[in-house]
Order: C-alpha cells, then structure tokens, then sequence
C-alpha cells in the first residue's frame, strides 16, 4: 500500500536510527584504544596499554569480583524463583493469577529509583547492614521477571499432555521433570540466566541504594566518571563490558530461536525478551 | 542410573499426592517466589511509605519515629523542589514523544517493510544495545557532546559552529532518548506486526487510499504498543539520576538525584523516601492511563 517515496523514506529513517543506536556504540571501541589521556577527537594515536592498566587496578578487580558473585547469586535465586513463578501460572487458574503476573513485573516497571529507596527503606528499618547480601536482594528482585518471561514463554509452547503421558509410562514426578520437563526447558533457562546475569552485572540505579560502601563494577566505574579519574582505563573496562554484555545477549536470543519456541523467527522476541516485562496473561 | 528401591517408593507416593490434590503442587510451586516478593518487595516499599513520614533528628542525625507530614511540607512548598520535580516528569514526557517518533517509522519498516533477514538483522541491532551497559552508553554521549568530541569536530569538518551542548538539559534530554528508545522500538514493532494484512486489504478494498489506512486502521491498532514502549520511556527517565548526574549540569538536576544525595550525602532517609513518592504516584496515574488505552494486552 505504500508508494515508492515511502518505502524508500522508511527504510532512510530505519538505517538512521539504527546508526544512531550502533554509532555510539562503535566509538568506545575505539576511545578504548585511546593513546592519550584526553579524551578528544580524533584520538590521536593507538594503544592498549589502558587493557593493561586496568587489568592490573586491584580496585577494579575488587568490584569485578562483587559485580560476579552478586550476579551469580541473584541469577540462581532468580533462577528457582522465577521458574516456579512460570510454572504455577502456566498450569494452574486461581483467584488472584494476574496479580502475580503484575507483582513480579512491578521491580522493573517502577522507577528503578523507587525500587532502590523502597528497598534501602527496608534494610534501614530492618537495622540490616548493607553487604553483598544486599545487593543480591536487590538484584534479585528484578531478575526474577527475566527468568519467569522466558520459562513462561517455553511452558506456554509445550504441551501438558506430555507429562500426563510420561506419568501414564510409570514415571514418578522427578522422572517426569529430568527426562521430559528439563529436556524443554534446559535452553530457556539458560537464556533466561544470561539475561539475568547480563542485567545484574550492568545494574547500577538500584544498586547504589544496596550496596553502602561496596563498588560493584559499574558503582565503580560510575565514580571513575563522575569524578573525571582514570578516564583511560574506564574506556578499556567499557570496551570489555559491551563486548562481554553483547556476546551472552546474542547467545540467549540465539537459544530461544533455534528450539522454534519463536514461531516467526527472531521476530518473537520481543515477547519473550522485553516488551512481555509486563505480561497481561 | 536407577534409584533405591524407597527411594522410587517415596518418589512415587509423593508424585500420587500431588497428582491427587494438584493444588498442592500449585501452592508448592507458587509459595517461594510469591513469600519472598511479599516479604522482601512489597514490605519494602511499605517501608519507603512509612518512613516518608519520619523525620530525621537535624543534631543526632538518628531518625526519629513519629507521624509528621514535614517532609511533604517541604516539598511542596520549596520552589526549588517543585522545580525539579516539573523538570524531571517535563524531561520524562519529551523523551518519551522523542523515541515514539523515532520508533515508529522504524518498527513499521521492522513489520512491514523488510525482508525476513533484514527484519532479524535490525532486530538484533535494536535488541543488542538494550541490553549493553548502560552507564557506559550514557558516558559515551560526554565523550560525543564534549566541546572537544566527536560531534563538534564533525560539525566543524562541515563548516558548521561548535554546539555547547555538553552539561545541559540538552544532553540529558539526548542521552535519555538514545538509552531508552530500544524499549520503545521493540513494543511498537510488535503491535505493528500483529496487525493481520488481511484488515489492510478490506480498507483498500474498501477505497481507502494510504494515508488514511494508516490513519484509520493502522494508527489504532499500533496505539497500545507505543503506549506499553512509554511505560518503559517514562518511568525509567522518571527514576533515574545517573543521566542527569553524568550529563546534565547545575540545572539538570531530578528527583532521582535529591534522592540519592539524600541518601548518601545528608543521610536523610525519610526525606528521599518522601521524595521519591511522588514519581511512584505519577506512575501509578500513568500505569492506570495505559492500561484503558491496552498497553498491557499490547505487550
């Protein structure tokens, strides 16, 4: 139905938006290389010895090893939690089932600013001191929707029949979950957990508010910005970070699209990733 | 790998108890994430409602357990807060119509438009930043907007004057456009996509020419999809203070911001607390707006 003038009009303004979103991105691959210590352009000259530098800043290290601990932990909690979310909705009606839906979605929906006063509100009231543990919470909390997007994606695409077959041969409930409940979901919940990961390791809003006086990687990176230090190096760690964020992404979209739980190929994603945070079941 | 003999047994029992009373398996199931999210997500944010109106002893800095509505006075009556407060929801509203525009043309081109390896390409070119770091695309644009950056010396090669847009609400406004408008590309594109072509034949069938196909029947259905992407515009540019901080200047200052000083620097918790009720009612009329408009069936 459109005209020639508006395709061609459309697919200008598609490339331009999709070069403003990549444009920035493909300058701090560059800026990582940066020889001189002033961040103009054009770069005057290459170098990696800020890949160097920053490797060996025992700060960063410090606030490396915390951003991974609290990502790994927080993803298992979501990962249990967030699983059995999606399954209680996704096999059972009862009273009160998009609520649930709506409750979980909630961390993200709100502003990440509420989330992380409401939850420093509550250690301050709990006399709960601020430690990895509470960072963990925080992270969490917001993870859980992640994981329980993509679970529920896969269990709404598999059919019920299956486990009223696998009890039908005699399997007890465990068998029914190794041999034929893990087999459909084992790659959404990889998914799920590299997203996971992906969002706790880059959380910083909400994070502040839950980590007191720790650094996480980006709390540290923030005051590396914030007071104009080490410019350089946080250069090289961006530069690491959006390659280290970019891989897993394109890893987990590739999972959810090879099993067919996408019917029109990548196109789906949009429910299973992002937009499906606030889920209307 | 075959299980001890009770071990099957036991196995098998509990498997026929919960096949008999499948709420049960229900409750199993549901209870965990449900207990941990009441006990830890909704206890918090009647924490942040109960201490927003607690004060804070100015002399021993301890908070201080008695019902006041101080900290609201003062919001309310400070003209300094109330301007932050309009900035933010203002700079809020105008990221969220910037990314709609930006959005739109592009999801449809996503939907519509191109072919299936076009379309997964743009895809992961829209989904990919979404989900790279976040304080280092907002850091990017202080490189970019610098008075020495990438923009000025582009301008320049141009013949065009240098802009100072650096550490302005300018640059806040740009940089929260720019994190933000996955969120909006991805709902729109799916709204766009959903619309069966058979609806666009009837109209021309119909005689309808272009432009008013899109007006009447293409607009409407897409509406609930921009909607559900400025939920996400909006109430992430709403709660945040890293942007302002890192790219906005003296008078970029949002609520966020108050918030986080609050916190960190005065220590008043309380106060914050109070603060940052005021984008949780914002939302609140906004989330209700959305959902008479379908956003949450759009998504």
């Amino acid at each position: 139905m459109e005209s020639r003038g508006t395709r061609l009009a459309l697919a200008t303004w598609a490339a331009l938006v999709t070069a403003f979103l990549w444009v920035p991105l493909l300058l701090i691959l560059v800026y990582a290389f940066n020889e001189s210590n002033i961040q103009s352009w054009p770069i005057p000259g290459f170098t990696t010895r800020w890949f160097r530098a920053a490797w060996h800043d025992q700060e960063v290290r410090d606030a490396l090893w915390l951003s991974v601990r609290a990502g790994l932990i927080a993803t298992g909690a979501a990962l249990v939690l967030g699983s059995a979310a999606a399954f209680a909705i996704a096999r059972f009606r009862f009273f009160g089932r998009e609520s649930v839906s709506f409750l979980l979605v909630l961390p993200i929906a709100l502003p990440g600013i509420i989330t992380g006063m409401a939850l420093n509100s509550f250690f301050v009231f709990n006399h709960m001191s601020l430690s990895l543990w509470t960072i963990v919470i925080g992270h969490a909390t917001f993870c859980v929707v992640i994981v329980y997007n993509n679970v529920l994606a896969r269990l709404r695409r598999s059919s019920p029949s299956l486990l009223e077959a696998s009890a039908d041969l005699g399997a007890d409930g465990w068998q029914t979950f190794r041999f034929v409940v893990w087999p459909i979901l084992s790659t959404a919940l990889v998914a799920g957990g590299l997203l996971a990961f992906a969002l706790s390791f880059d959380e910083v809003v909400v994070t502040y508010f839950t980590a007191g006086a720790q650094n996480t990687l980006p709390l540290l990176i923030l005051g590396y910005i914030r007071l104009g230090q080490r410019l350089p190096e946080v250069n090289a760690i961006a530069f690491a970070v959006i390659v280290l964020t970019v891989v897993p992404v394109a890893l987990a979209q590739r999972l959810m699209r090879d099993t067919g739980v996408l019917r029109r190929g990548a196109a789906n994603v949009t429910e299973a990733v992002e937009s499906s945070q606030i889920t209307a079941v | 790998m075959q299980p001890g003999r009770p071990l099957r047994a036991a196995r098998l029992y509990l498997t026929g108890v919960f096949w008999r009373h499948r709420w049960g398996k229900g409750l199993v199931l549901l209870a965990p994430p449900l207990l941990a999210f009441a006990l830890v997500y909704l206890a918090s944010l009647a924490a942040l409602f109960v201490s927003s109106f607690w004060t804070v002893n100015p002399f021993t800095t301890e908070i201080e357990h008695h019902w006041t509505l101080d900290n609201f006075r003062t919001i309310f009556e400070s003209s300094a807060y109330r301007t932050i407060a309009l900035r933010t929801i203002g700079i809020a509203a105008a990221v969220t119509v910037t990314d709609a525009i930006l959005a739109f043309p592009l999801g449809y081109f996503m939907a519509r438009l191109a072919r299936p390896r076009t379309r997964a390409f743009l895809f992961v070119a829209v989904l990919l930043p979404l989900w790279s770091s976040y304080l280092i695309r907002v850091y990017i644009w202080r490189l970019i907007l610098d008075q020495n950056g990438v923009l000025n010396w582009t301008l320049r090669q141009l013949g065009l004057g240098p802009l100072h847009l650096a550490y302005s609400n300018w640059a806040v406004w740009i940089v929260f456009s720019y994190v933000w408008l996955p969120f909006m590309v991805l709902p729109v594109y799916g709204a766009l996509e959903r619309i069966p072509e058979s609806l666009l034949e009837a109209s021309r069938d119909l005689g309808a020419r272009g432009f008013e196909t899109f007006r009447r029947i293409v607009l409407p259905l897409a509406l609930p999809g921009v909607v559900a992407g400025s939920i996400f515009t909006f109430s992430l540019t709403l709660g945040d203070y890293v942007t302002p901080m890192l790219a906005g200047g003296s008078s970029s200052q949002f609520i966020g911001n108050v918030v986080y000083s609050s916190v960190g620097i005065s220590n008043n918790v309380p106060f914050a607390a109070a603060f940052a009720t005021i984008p949780l009612a914002v939302m609140a009329v906004y989330l209700l707006i959305a959902r008479k408009l379908g956003a949450f069936e759009a998504m």
